[in-house]
């Protein structure tokens, strides 16, 4: 089995969630080559070989150092065919996905996005995708020759299997009208930890009153490494950023730990965040839902919780 | 301009998931459906359009006639016509092939839809329908704009924007806060009952995908509560039994 992966970067490195995709590829078996688009450090790319690529391709194009969806599609289904692989492996993320789309209709391939496990391939190509926001999972299988899998965060674990490999140039011949769309400027928070991307989320919800109280959140956030995630209204009021607000609306989160300061667990937003490893909840009402969905819990208020919780952690690192 | 929007119906937010049959079939016993959240937030951005500049709205739903009531629904929200392909919509590719036979047929501007459905999550039909048209497909789209022929639009990416100009026709899968959602008046009820809703039958494809069985997770075991003025207790807890710190 040929399995390429499509690895993306920000900033000249390689996403941890395509580290993933990487992963994931090698624990299927079967030959694995890594592309990769746009400005990347070549030690980045060498690199991928310690998680399992065989073989690693990099189209350098400046013009592919911006994500445009129609393009990357493009030259993602070229090396597809010029490699002659079997499936597509992507993580999804805000990029991957609608690529990976677009992809398997160019090659007209079966396409499964939020893959949790490993392909079953004892008979046939069986794939496990989360559904329902979470809520549930459809066993699916994969019919034609050619399949394109969208892997869900925390499907793989990243580990070190072998060293580093040579880099391979690749020539994508890029095409203008895939360039249509115009990318004209890109606004990033940078420094912190990103939401989708973090292992340990510090959410706050209505309870925690107003914006001026997150600095609270935030102290926490930063002592844990952590990102800061919210609640729907507390985005909808600007208290927080809109790209913060975390469930079914907003983005779904997979860490390994969850805590959600003054959050009542309402079920869109239980959507969001059931995938994660462990929960903790601080709620002062002891009847909120969320308690239903937490590992630990604490019933109490915030203001007085959160800068013990902090000192606490801080003196156990 | 002609705006085609693509709405799935699906169980309310707060719907309990239920399966029936050996796990092969969505038990809709006590479910409530709606217009998914997002394809309801491709529609309000398209009436707004609508009433700044004078577009016309078609909906097109790939479903059986079960979904006639939330296709009325976008018809009292302010969409003009709609279309109902008769057909299970089994996965993003059927799904997708259908509406892009529509779209094709309908010569479209701009085709809205939302960046993902609540029952299948895909994320896929707007990529699909991009590409079997040969048009550019965008997606996830915050903010949309419409300057002549062409589209101002902002993207989200992982902890932030991209901004962006494309011209028309393309597709968009639509999300927040890309309008507000909208809710339907009396009149607008009372008008979408005499509003066209055409129904055409689907063509066959072959996607590639053959649901097996569904599944549900795990119950979640109990939580253990720790008191307020203990927050040591939860950090060896964090630490040495979930190992998570
Ligand atoms: C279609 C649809 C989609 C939606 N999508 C989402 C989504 O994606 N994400 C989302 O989050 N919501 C979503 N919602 C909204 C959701 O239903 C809830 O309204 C929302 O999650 C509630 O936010 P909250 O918990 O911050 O606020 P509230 O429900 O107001 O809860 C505040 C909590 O804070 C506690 N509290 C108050 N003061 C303190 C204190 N001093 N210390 C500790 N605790 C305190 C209270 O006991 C309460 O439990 C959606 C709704 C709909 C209809
Ligand atoms: N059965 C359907 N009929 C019409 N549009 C749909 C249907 N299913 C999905 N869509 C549209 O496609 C978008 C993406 O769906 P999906 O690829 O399933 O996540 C949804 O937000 C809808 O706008």
């Amino acid at each position: 089995m040929n399995i390429l992966v499509f690895v993306e970067s920000a900033e000249g490195k390689i996403k941890k969630n395509s580290l993933e995709a990487v992963a994931f590829a090698q624990a299927m078996g079967g030959s694995v080559t890594a592309l990769a688009l746009g400005n990347v450090e070549i030690s980045e790319l060498e690199g991928l070989g310690k998680y399992g690529a065989k073989k690693v391709l990099h189209a350098a194009d400046e013009k592919l150092n911006q994500g445009v969806i129609q393009a990357y599609a493009a030259v993602i289904a070229k090396a597809f065919q010029d490699e002659n692989s079997d499936v597509l492996v992507l993580s999804d993320s805000s990029l991957g996905t609608p690529v990976g789309a677009r992809v398997a209709a160019k090659l007209g391939a079966s396409l499964a996005s939020n893959v949790v496990e490993l392909p079953n391939t004892s008979a046939g190509f069986n794939v496990k995708r989360s559904i329902y926001t979470g809520k549930a999972f459809a066993h699916v299988e994969l019919t034609k020759p050619k399949k394109v899998i969208g892997i869900k965060k925390n499907a793989a674990e990243v580990k070190e299997v072998g060293g580093n490999v040579s880099v391979t140039p690749y020539q994508a011949s890029l095409s203008d009208a895939d360039f249509s769309t115009k990318i004209t400027s890109a606004e990033k928070a940078t420094g912190d930890v990103l939401l989708p991307e973090a292992n340990i989320v510090v959410s706050g919800g209505r309870g925690m009153k107003g914006p001026e109280h997150w600095s609270g959140i935030e102290e926490l956030a930063k002592t844990l490494g952590a990102a800061t995630g919210c609640s729907k209204p507390v985005s909808d009021m600007g208290w927080r950023p809109h790209h913060e607000h975390v469930g079914q609306t907003g983005v779904k989160v997979a860490p390994q730990l969850y805590i959600a300061i003054g959050i009542s667990g309402a079920i869109q937003h239980l959507a969001g965040v059931n995938s994660s490893k462990c929960i903790v909840v601080i709620n002062k009402d002891a009847d909120a839902p969320f308690f239903k969905a937490a590992d630990y819990g604490i019933v109490g208020d915030a203001f007085d919780i959160l800068p013990k919780l902090n000192e606490a952690i801080k003196a156990a690192k | 301009m002609k705006i085609l929007v693509c709405i799935s119906h699906v169980p309310d937010t707060t719907s309990k998931i239920n399966f029936i049959d050996n796990n092969t079939k969505f038990d809709t016993n006590g479910v409530q459906f709606i217009i998914g959240p997002y394809d309801d937030y491709a529609l309000a951005r398209a009436v707004e359009l609508k009433e700044s500049s004078g577009a016309t709205i078609t909906v097109i739903n790939v479903g059986l006639v079960d979904t006639e009531p939330t296709i009325r629904k976008a018809l009292a929200i302010g969409a003009d016509d709609a279309i109902r392909v008769n057909a299970e919509p089994t996965d993003s590719f059927f799904v997708a092939s259908q509406i892009a036979e529509q779209a094709k047929a309908g010569g479209y501007d701009l085709i809205l839809m939302g960046r993902e459905s609540i029952d299948y999550n895909s994320g896929a039909v707007h990529g699909i329908v991009g590409e079997l048209l040969g048009v550019p497909s965008i997606s996830p789209v915050m903010k949309l704009d419409i300057e002549g022929n062409t589209a101002k639009l902002a993207r989200e990416i992982e902890g932030g924007k991209e901004y962006m100009e494309v011209s028309l026709p393309f597709v968009a899968g639509c999300q927040e806060p890309i309008a507000e959602w909208k809710i339907p008046n009396m009149r607008g009820i009372m008008s979408a009952r005499t509003k066209p809703l055409k129904v055409v039958e689907p063509s066959t494809v072959d996607s590639g995908v053959k649901l097996q069985k569904f599944e549900l997770p795990p119950a979640k075991g109990s939580v253990k509560m720790i008191p307020a003025d203990n927050v040591q207790e939860l950090v060896n807890l964090l630490k040495n039994e979930a190992k998570v710190l």
